[in-house]
């Protein structure tokens, strides 16, 4: 059999969501921002809610995620985001509205506006990229750095006396009335990226149908911020990153 | 809130805020309490609009989180404002600065207090710099309206409206304790329906809201460039725009000014309401004297000022501060008059009889030797 009679329509399996143009990404290889930012473009696609939806993009990594997928994007100010979610929430009932934050956006200088929109089960879905450092900065300490991980702030290690400990948003977000749905996921094997789109899907339904507010925690890789090659990066989130921030659901109160 | 309403009435200045918002239209308030503007969302609150135009308040938990919530909203092409005061506003700089690079429309509504820090709740007029020059990074500029009455409360509701659609740049609604505390008679708008998302999706393109996404290329909000080139050709373009609202947009008001006219005050929001009853003493002592109220104070009445000063003999200008519009004002004579600051400060009020005192010393050119000149050792 010849390429030609191989690659026809109706041998198709896979293909790139037509929401995902061809600008070049400027991601490291290895991570985590592309994988998800695909995830996302493919839900909205099979919701066909591409008119509806208006997202929100963080300051951080993914702070040019309007660039890759083809839908209204506003860039928030650092940590913002749910703030700037909420109003557009409240002033478009009929639109999906959802964040796309990372670790220092969401848990650190924007922790208010988190809590906050999550409490108040704001009817939007956050996505929360914990990477456990500042990718965009130059691989500073964030507050989900492990205790003893090497970053460029705490190049001797995250040691409690001098920098406190990591901070556990997730689980904190699962203790909110306001929340219907707190799960963490990865998208390090084919496996985890098919469980993680279906948390991202749940999220995006709960927003739709006004259930309350949706956290989908993705334990990233940030290899350039850790100083490793993409594979190593992988192998250290699985040996360190998922003993401390478990997979799985937190908390989901939506009976299907 | 119902429409059976009643068009005049008596209200508190920020009352009028509320209940003009609601009447002009507005979609949405976000703010967080501080007095003394308080009674803005507590009107919002007791009067309901979600359950009669639709209009969504939301009680924020930080100004930060308040002034963002414009941002997104504003992104998305609806008419929302939000309320404070001196540090409320403080926490705001950041959101004004992020609004202005994209362009977006938004009203804030500033009820000055005494400062700085958390100073004082009673009235001041400290924050003219806040307003005027803004706390946010970058080259940007707000629109900035000063209104003197209960009844001006309300029009300013309507006419930010207007002006931060128009040019999308946000408009700051300056005003002070006074006029946010005090009653007076108003006659309130008429009920304009809120715009429907259709008439939102015709009339503003920009926004991100997806609106017809399938036949155009997607939005985008963002102030961040790789490239100083484009941020630069993006900030000749904002300052283009600055140059037309000065070419446009400046509002002021002369008070008993004629050809005789020998001496001039200068004074916006309480000061002006306490120097008008200042000027009525002098006139009826005969002296030659009339005020010139911005209405805008940015843009600023630079061009009348400037004419005015040609021919008189000295500027007071009246202000609740140690001296901030005073600078202005010093810079629109362009040098063809010495301008004298009266005023009080922290939260305390100049009477008229003070104001008059202050004109008489102008008057006498009292002046340390020492003190630079248009200020006096008190
Ligand atoms: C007010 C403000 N403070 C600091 C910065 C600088 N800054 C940009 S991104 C960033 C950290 C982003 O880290 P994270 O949210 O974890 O995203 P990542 O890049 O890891 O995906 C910081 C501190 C900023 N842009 N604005
Ligand atoms: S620095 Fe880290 S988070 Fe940023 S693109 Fe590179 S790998 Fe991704
Ligand atoms: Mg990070």
């Amino acid at each position: 059999m010849t390429k030609e009679e191989l690659i026809i329509p109706e041998n198709k399996i896979y293909g790139k969501p037509t929401l995902m143009n061809d600008t070049p990404m400027h991601y490291c290889p290895g991570c985590s921002h592309g994988v998800v930012h695909k995830l996302v473009a493919e839900i909205i696609e099979e919701m066909g809610m591409e008119e509806d939806t208006i997202a929100i993009c963080p300051v951080g990594c993914a702070v040019f995620a309007y660039r890759y997928v083809d839908i209204d994007w506003i860039e928030a100010s650092h940590g913002r985001a749910p703030a700037c979610a909420s109003a557009i929430r409240r002033l478009w009932p009929n639109k999906l509205v959802f964040t796309y934050q990372g670790d220092g956006d969401m848990a650190c200088i924007g922790t208010g506006e988190t809590i906050h929109a999550l409490n108040r089960g704001e009817n939007i879905a956050m996505i929360f990229i914990n990477n456990a450092i500042y990718g965009m900065t130059g691989g500073q300490m964030a507050p989900t750095t492990l205790m003893g991980m090497k970053t460029a702030t705490c190049p001797y290690g995250r040691q409690a006396d001098l920098h406190g400990y990591p901070l556990h948003i997730t689980d904190i977000a699962a203790t909110l009335e306001g929340t219907c749905y707190v799960t963490r996921q990865a998208v390090n094997t084919v496996a985890n990226i098919r469980k993680a789109k279906k948390a991202i899907r749940q999220a995006f339904d709960n927003a739709i149908n006004k259930r309350g507010c949706s956290l989908v925690e993705i334990v990233s890789t940030c290899a350039s911020g850790w100083k490793m090659t993409p594979e190593q990066a992988n192998q250290w989130m699985t040996d360190n990153m998922f003993p401390y921030y478990p997979l799985g659901d937190l908390k989901n109160t939506v009976k299907l | 809130m119902d429409n059976k309403e009643k068009d005049f009435v008596l209200l508190k200045g920020n009352e009028v805020i509320a209940k003009a918002a609601i009447r002009y239209g507005y979609d949405g308030f976000f703010g967080y309490p501080i007095t003394p503007q308080s009674e803005v969302l507590e009107t919002l609150a007791a009067d309901k609009p979600w359950e009669t135009t639709g209009m969504v308040v939301l009680q924020a938990e930080s100004e930060l989180a308040s002034i963002n919530m414009l941002y997104g909203a504003g992104c998305t092409g609806k008419l929302v404002f939000t309320s404070s005061s001196s540090p409320g506003v403080a926490l705001m700089q950041e959101g004004i600065s992020y609004m202005s690079a994209c362009e977006i429309p938004g009203v804030i509504v500033s009820v000055g207090r005494g400062g700085p820090g958390l100073g004082t709740i009673q009235p001041g007029q400290a924050d003219y710099h806040q307003a005027v020059y803004g706390g946010g990074n970058g080259d940007y500029r707000t629109i900035v309206l000063a209104p003197n009455s209960v009844q001006e409360m309300g029009d300013c509701m309507g006419k930010a409206a207007k002006l931060t659609f128009k040019w999308r740049v946000p408009v700051i609604v300056l005003s002070d304790g006074m006029i946010g505390q005090m009653m007076e008679k108003v006659e309130l708008p008429p009920f304009t329906p809120r715009r429907t998302e259709e008439e939102i999706g015709q009339q503003c393109p920009w926004a991100t809201n997806g609106i017809g996404l399938k036949h155009r290329k997607y939005n985008f909000m963002s102030s961040l460039e790789f490239d100083p080139q484009t941020m630069e050709d993006r900030n000749q373009k904002m300052a283009d725009k600055y140059r037309q609202i000065e070419a446009e947009e400046v509002d002021y008001e002369l008070y008993k000014v004629n050809e005789d006219t020998e001496y001039l005050i200068v004074a916006y929001g309480i000061s002006s309401r306490v120097s008008m009853k200042a000027v009525d003493l002098l006139c009826e002592a005969g002296v030659k004297i009339g005020m010139l109220r911005p209405k805008t104070l940015w843009p600023f009445p630079n061009k009348a000022i400037s004419q005015l000063s040609e021919r008189i003999k000295s500027i007071l200008c009246v202000e609740q501060c140690e001296g901030q519009m005073i600078n202005d004002v010093r810079l629109a004579t362009e040098g063809q008059a010495t301008v004298y600051h009266s005023g009080r400060s922290g939260g305390m009020v100049s009477s008229p009889t003070d104001v008059v005192e202050d004109f008489k010393r102008m008057a006498r050119e009292n002046l340390s030797k020492n003190w630079p000149k248009g200020y006096w050792m008190k």
